[in-house]
């Protein structure tokens, strides 16, 4: 998160990820902060799809989690950052995990690889043992 | 408790119109209901109406390629119809392409389609 500020006089919102309704509530909170930064249309549609696929994650391989939501600032522009942080097993093997089509469950294996792809910024971190913590970024243009 | 999405019955096309923010037990279930009311109507159609549906994440989108596939199994086609524009954008780069699913612009455009005698399927039985 570095470089990255956040913006002054806006709410952080924070929700717990532990269930299957928390998954749509995340896309819901997404979508409308996505808005109020006056994202594109398709870009709001690549944000709340990169953190539906996420929440899922956090919900599934990570045991359940947090996603922490923001407005923030960098060289002058605005964007919108949400943070996954799960305390789950952690992911093994990065670079394997990040590959089209490698799934450790049922999916498609196009989750992590397919958010990353979807959004400006994307960070992983992970410790295998105690949890992940993936933030994405996308920045008005 | 969680709410189901409606099925209906149109002659021989069974239409299905998503109208909510979808929670992945309702697709599941969808899935599930799907398959018994083609088998218990005999349609040999079935319509998704994603109009209202803001994101089709891998999920939903792996739901309407699995749906299309048992449907197929159960002897009727699936048309998925509405997709915005961003939604194709957004499943295109999300890596989904769908390529087992028929797509129609409209529900109009998608019964039509369904009622001509396709090359998949013999018009006459």
């Amino acid at each position: 998160m570095s470089g990255l500020r956040p913006v002054p006089d806006t709410d952080h919102q924070v929700i717990t990820i532990d269930s299957n309704d928390d998954v749509v509530r995340a896309r819901q909170l997404v979508r409308g902060l996505a808005q109020r930064c006056k994202l594109s249309l398709v870009d709001q549609t690549k944000l709340v799809t990169a953190a539906s696929e996420l929440a899922r994650n956090t919900l599934v391989y990570g045991g359940g989690g947090v996603m922490r939501l923001g407005l923030v600032q960098r060289d002058g522009r605005t964007g919108v950052t949400a943070v996954f942080e799960d305390s789950g097993p952690g992911i093994p093997d990065v670079d394997q995990a990040m590959t089209d089509g490698w799934t450790s469950g049922g999916g498609l294996g196009l989750g992590l690889s397919g958010a990353r792809r979807l959004v400006d910024d994307f960070t992983l971190e992970t410790e295998v043992g105690s949890g992940t913590q993936i933030a994405v970024t996308k920045w008005a243009r | 408790m969680t709410e189901r999405v409606p099925v209906l019955k149109i002659g021989d096309v069974l239409l299905v119109s998503i109208q909510v923010d979808l929670e992945d037990q309702i697709v599941l279930d969808l899935q599930e209901d799907l398959a018994s009311r083609i088998v218990d109507s005999g349609a040999r159609g079935v319509v998704i109406d994603i109009t209202a549906v803001e994101i089709v994440d891998s999920f939903v989108g792996r739901m309407l390629a699995t749906t299309a596939a048992i449907s197929r199994m159960l002897d009727a086609e699936t048309v998925v119809v509405g997709m915005r524009p961003a939604v194709a954008i957004t499943l295109v780069e999300l890596g989904l392409s769908l390529g087992g699913v028929r797509t129609a612009l409209t529900l109009e455009k998608g019964l039509n389609l369904l009622a001509r005698p396709g090359i998949d399927r013999p018009a006459q039985r």
